[in-house]
């Protein structure tokens, strides 16, 4: 995995970055984001990434699904990795782990916030895998 | 117009007839909670017939004959008691005695009703019934939005105590893996960070505390004439600590002493709050001048702080709960989203009002007016 780049986009600085130092102490590069708003940023500069790991619920509640459409789009094929805290009870409870729920939600894996970085880690070398 | 039912059981068609006419057209006013009910009646001429009607609708009124054969008016009562029928009845009785009144009152009824009665008095009781009703509905609803306020209160705690706790345990795990080697000094701002975001967490524990404090009118106050510079100038002591390190100066302008009725810890509150945002979101070395004067039947606070300011439309939101203004200047900048919640809520309990004006880049300043007396 290693030199690998990995953009994450996440509007807490702390999770941002420690993830991004346990990360880059694993061998990627990493790319960091705070926000929605910078995340559209680095998108539009072009810079490279093999894999984007996004916060849902940043400025608005559904940044996260706005930044991976765009990621879609601008770098089709690059796997995208979702984060979320959404519970149940907010009724707002999606997955992709089937075809057809990822033919909406942009993203090829929705994982739980908070999560664990070895977690993180192994849904990351899966994807790059 | 809502319509209450009315069960009228008597074994004499008579006395069902009577109550039929005279409440047809009759329209209950409860004019302190601006509701109208028209009265939809039904009959009933045993205690039998009843029973059934009520287990089937239970009636909203119920005019039950004291003395019937068959099931009487008592072992109906005992009857619905049994089932848990929640209705207002109100016993209809040609014998006024005190054993009748102990008797149906130990069941439960609302009201009597001496037989032979004048439709006036029928419609007076039918009157306080209506409203015994209404307000117990409004009581109802009121409970379960209290409830819903509450769960609602509980969620958005629970997901502001994620980030944090989350970070946290994302830094202590780092440190457990030696992610940046075996010297301590390398993990300095992860320490750092962990710590601001558990006093973060502190403060919102404090904060929370505060409110609920102040939402359940539990705690106790202790109005006494105090002096506001005198409490100020102490709140600024405290104030001038925090603003050390990033060398912001507070300077208070009160000539004379401001007396008023308050409670002091209450006071405090509303200073501290304010002079900690003024010293948090405060360029540095900047300055926070803080205002207290008597004047027109009011208390006038005021704390003008020299720091980043925010646009017209955060300052619209600023006092409500849990509102965090987001961008590039505040992200670094810890807070529960209740400060000026609190010092709103407290505003309102001395009958004034908290209001804020900002300029971006220039500065904020806050004014609580708090009137005197009330």
């Amino acid at each position: 995995m290693a030199g690998k780049t990995i953009l994450m986009v996440d509007d807490d600085v702390d999770f941002l970055e420690a993830t991004a130092l346990r990360l880059r102490a694993d061998g990627f590069d990493v790319l960091t984001a705070e926000g929605q708003v910078k995340g559209e940023e680095v998108l539009s500069a072009g810079t490279p990434f093999d894999l984007a790991v996004l916060d849902l619920m940043m400025e608005n509640p559904d940044s996260g699904f706005v930044l991976g459409h765009h990621v879609r789009r601008k770098r089709p094929g690059t796997p995208v990795l979702l984060v979320t805290g959404v519970t149940g009870e907010t009724g707002l409870e999606f997955d992709a782990a089937t075809a057809e729920e990822r033919r909406w939600v942009p993203a090829d894996a929705v994982l739980p916030k908070p999560i664990r970085y070895d977690q993180l880690k192994a849904e990351i070398d899966r994807l790059l895998g | 117009m809502d319509s209450l039912r009315v069960l009228v059981v008597d074994d004499e068609p008579g006395i069902r007839m009577a109550v039929e006419r005279a409440l047809r057209a009759f329209v209950v006013k409860v004019p302190d909670f601006g509701k109208e009910f028209g009265l939809a009646i039904e009959q009933a001429a045993s205690g039998e017939d009843a029973l059934e009607t009520i287990r089937k609708a239970p009636p909203d009124i119920l005019l039950l004959d004291y003395k019937m054969p068959g099931i009487s008016g008592l072992d109906l009562m005992d009857r619905l008691n049994t089932d848990g029928v929640d209705v207002v009845t109100i016993v209809i009785t040609a014998y006024a005695s005190l054993e009748t009144a102990v008797a149906a009152t130990k069941r439960g009824a609302f009201d009597f009703l001496a037989k032979p009665f004048a439709p006036d008095e029928l419609k007076s009781v039918m009157f306080k019934a209506a409203k015994h009703i209404v307000v117990q509905r409004e009581a109802k609803r009121l409970a379960e939005e209290r409830k819903h306020v509450r769960f609602e209160l509980l969620s958005v705690v629970a997901h502001e105590m994620k980030a944090p706790t989350a970070a946290i345990e994302n830094y202590l795990r780092m440190m457990q893996d030696r992610v940046l080697g075996e010297d301590v000094t390398a993990y300095d701002h992860p320490i750092a960070r962990a710590i601001i975001r558990l006093e973060g967490m502190r403060k919102l524990v404090n904060d929370l505390l505060d409110i609920t404090r102040i939402e359940s009118g539990r705690k106790t106050r202790t109005v006494v004439d105090l002096d506001v510079r005198e409490v100020a100038t102490a709140c600024i002591v405290n104030a001038r600590e925090l603003g050390l390190a990033r060398n912001i100066t507070i300077d208070l302008t009160a000539g004379a002493p401001v007396p008023m009725k308050a409670d002091r810890g209450e006071i405090e509150l509303i200073l501290n709050n304010l002079l900690s945002n003024a010293v948090k979101y405060n360029r540095d070395a900047g300055r926070v001048d803080v205002g207290v004067q008597a004047g027109d039947g009011a208390v006038v606070l005021t704390i003008a702080d020299t720091g980043i300011g925010m646009a017209p439309a955060d300052c619209a939101r600023l006092f409500g709960e849990f509102v965090r203004i987001k961008n590039d200047k505040t992200r670094l900048i810890e807070g529960s989203g209740l400060g000026l919640s609190i010092v709103q809520r407290l505003a309102h309990l001395y009958g004034g009002e908290a209001t804020v004006a900002s300029t971006p880049d220039v500065g904020t300043t806050f004014t609580v007016t708090l009137p005197i007396g009330a």
